[in-house]
């Protein structure tokens, strides 16, 4: 088995694509697993035909990485990958459509509502603020409707401040998710396998100096985690629970992170679910893994060895 | 409720250690928004890497050789802290262009002209001293000075370079005020990222201000020889050597990767220059410095820098001619020399903010803040022509107004641009062009 790890690739979490692809790769060399690091461009599909030994493990961010795109890819060439199929990595993608789910499935997530930049212009963006604010109350999180790393993501407490956010936002991409920002315990569990051979890590707990964004994420320090997180063991459980009914009901497959909120009812509220979670240095799978009692390294072995074997 | 006494973990178990400086050395956002840069499909107008591939790499392979064959011995050996004395007697004859008298002894050999500005903010600033530099100004420096706590007070410029009645009036005010000013740090031909050059008639008066308030002048000059039409301005070294120090490099008219650069000093300084750039570096390259000396011995170094200039004043024609085409609505101004056009964008917008939706479209550039110590610069970028082909500067213009334009669409509806400015690190790191 060869493994080929994809990383880089064209879109905004380039940077933190190319750390995880890294550290992939160097866990995966310790387990005595051949294995390889390429960005996505022209030289791949050449390198990738006529391959029998060899699984794919794409760790690209963004769009065509976690939209299911690169993976439509490699099921079209036959090459067997790591991680969540084309279409499930699509819906999990467009945070509309997974959160819409949610709610079908009784899974708890903030009030939201999508706005493209278009509407905005049509109706009149003062009207849709006011309307935002009547309605959900303030504070709220502004996010890209697609996309990851914290890149646009803004918390707003006062109304003057929605504007910019706004425009922050539109900046990543063309529609925004505008979701009521709830307090409590932020939580990240982390999942392994599939169906109901899943499995729920032990929750990290996330206390940021601030908000938890692009700087708190990346630059060591501003942020303390707490793995397993400082939970009640029924708290725990609602989490875990929480978070495998995601993964499942998601059909996603072999790993994944869901991002909770603890609120003060003791409501776990799925704030966001990664089919690509992060694996750099700071990143939060990782440390469930070794706060499991599991070494990185035979974790990756196994996982990039089951998708070899899957038919 | 909290049930388990799981420790905390900041992922850095040296996090408590850190120098209080260290704690602002922090990757940004931006920042990570340029690694994308490095792909082929995006036109970087960003970095500042000169058009190495004008070099005749042949030869000057066939010359690394020779060097390691028959200078093996010096060349990878430590070396004199001071820097090679042949290099030195060399760049003294390399200065006299710009009207520079000095002796081989008052030069001493840099790892590049950044570590001259290194050993000179080590020996010369405590924390809480201010530098005195035009507003905007050379992001490498401002960093230096800022990892030595220093505070930089901007002095504006405008087309002729750096404005004296306003360096006189900031210096009087500085005064007053009790701060202690160390020196004035000027970038005066063909400036990064300004693009202006200061001009023959204002650089006495600088001196002359400077002297009267009692600072010394730190005149960084890496692109004196790369003016397009212009012979090379006198340098302020020439108008008064006990109060400047002179930094020259052949990053621009040579190659960066052999980091080379250099000091001319007042004789005390340089002692000290000579002694903090020991403390730090031992030596600079032996390697480097004698491939630099063999480069200015044995090829027309001259011819090189001439042709160079060529290139670079084609690809500012192109650019200049596809910003006058494709984005007319911006302003800026048509540089004589050097790297860089400094544009002024249409009311409104904020470069930073705009970055991530000019990566999408595959170009990419420095938003103006970063070129200021203050938050200012969000309505300007810079734009560097020196790497890209000219078919590509014109593919890279025309993207960016379509940037320019879907930005002023969400301005439009929302009114308002950008975002609180940050003290983290918004500028590419060096290799990417």
């Amino acid at each position: 088995m060869d493994v080929m790890v994809l990383a880089g690739g064209l879109s905004h979490e380039r940077d933190v694509s190319m750390r995880s692809g890294r550290r992939v790769q160097e866990e995966l060399r310790d387990a005595g697993v051949k294995v390889s690091l390429h960005d996505v461009d022209s030289s791949l599909i050449p390198l990738l035909r006529g391959r029998e030994d060899v699984v794919v493990w794409p760790m690209l961010h963004g769009a065509s990485g976690e939209d299911g795109s690169l993976q439509g890819l490699l099921e079209l060439l036959g090459v067997p990958y790591v991680g969540t199929r084309a279409r499930e990595a699509r819906v999990a993608w467009v945070k509309s459509v997974a959160k819409a789910i949610f709610a079908r499935d009784g899974i708890a997530t903030p009030e939201y509502v999508t706005l493209p930049q278009s509407l905005f212009r049509e109706v009149g963006a003062e009207h849709v603020i006011d309307a935002i604010v009547d309605r959900m109350g303030l504070p709220v999180v502004v996010k890209p409707a697609r996309g990851g790393s914290a890149l646009g993501v803004s918390l707003v407490t006062e109304r003057d401040q929605l504007s910019r956010a706004l425009v922050h936002c539109f900046a990543y991409g063309d529609t925004a998710l505008i979701e009521a920002a709830v307090t409590g315990t932020e939580v990240a569990v982390s999942i392994l396998g599939t169906g109901d051979d899943a499995e729920a890590l032990p929750a990290v707990e996330i206390q940021a100096e601030g908000a938890y964004d692009y700087d708190a994420r990346y630059n060591p320090g501003r942020v303390e985690y707490f793995v397993p997180a400082r939970l009640t063991p029924d708290d725990a459980a609602t989490v875990a629970r929480t978070a495998l009914a995601v993964h499942r009901n998601l059909s996603l497959r072999d790993l994944s992170r869901v991002d909770i909120i603890l609120d003060d009812q003791g409501i776990a509220q799925v704030i966001d679910v990664n089919v690509t979670p992060g694996l750099t240095e700071t990143s939060l799978l990782p440390q469930s893994v070794e706060a499991s009692g599991r070494s990185l390294t035979e974790v990756y072995r196994s996982i990039a060895a089951a998708a070899y074997d899957r038919e | 409720m909290s049930t388990s006494d799981t420790p905390g973990t900041r992922l850095d178990p040296w996090f408590d250690s850190y120098a209080a400086r260290a704690h602002r050395m922090r990757a940004s956002e931006i920042r990570a928004l340029f690694s994308v840069a490095s792909r082929p499909e995006v036109v970087s107008l960003a970095g500042g890497m000169p058009y190495i591939g004008g070099l005749p790499l042949e030869e000057l392979g066939a010359m690394a050789q020779r060097l390691i064959v028959e200078q093996g011995e010096v060349a990878l050996q430590y070396g004199s802290g001071q820097g090679d004395e042949g290099l030195r007697e060399q760049i003294t004859q390399v200065m006299a262009l710009e009207g520079i008298s000095a002796h081989p002894d008052d030069v001493v050999v840099t790892t590049g002209s950044q570590q001259a500005l290194d050993l000179v903010s080590t020996i010369f600033l405590d924390p809480g001293d201010v530098v005195v530099a035009e507003a905007p100004s050379y992001v490498g420096a401002l960093g230096v000075f800022r990892a030595h706590e220093a505070d930089v007070v901007h002095v504006p410029m405008d087309a002729d370079g750096l404005i004296p009645e306003a360096l006189d009036r900031t210096l009087g005010e500085l005064a007053s005020a009790g701060r202690r000013v160390k020196f004035l740090y000027t970038v005066p031909n063909f400036h990064n990222p300004g693009g202006v050059t200061l001009t023959m008639e204002r650089r006495p008066q600088v001196v002359e201000i400077c002297q009267r308030h009692g600072v010394l002048i730190l005149e960084d000059n890496p692109y004196g020889l790369l003016g397009f039409d212009s012979e090379p301005l006198p340098a302020m070294r020439s108008l008064s050597e006990d109060g400047v120090i002179y930094l020259g490099s052949f990053s621009k008219t040579f190659a960066p990767g052999y980091r080379v650069g250099w000091a001319v000093a007042p004789h005390a300084v340089r002692e000290k220059l000579v002694l903090a750039s020991e403390a730090a570096i031992l030596s600079p390259s032996n390697a480097s410095q004698l491939a630099i000396r063999a480069y200015l011995e044995h090829f027309d170094w001259q011819g090189q820098i001439k042709k160079f200039r060529e290139q670079y004043r084609d690809r500012r024609d192109a650019m200049i001619s596809a910003l006058e085409e494709h984005i007319p609505e911006a302003s800026w101004n048509v540089p004589d020399g050097g790297f860089y056009v400094w544009v002024k964008l249409p009311e409104g917008l904020d470069a930073k903010s705009m970055l991530p939706r000019a990566v999408t479209a595959r170009v990419a550039y420095v938003a103006g803040t970063a070129f200021y110590a203050d938050g200012q610069g969000r309505d300007y970028m810079r734009l560097s022509f020196c790497y890209p082909t000219p078919e590509r500067i014109r593919e890279g213009v025309r993207r960016l107004a379509t940037v320019i334009d879907a930005e002023m669409e969400t301005v439009r509806i929302f009114g308002t641009g950008g975002e609180p400015p940050s003290d983290s690190v918004d500028f590419p790191s060096p290799d990417l062009a």
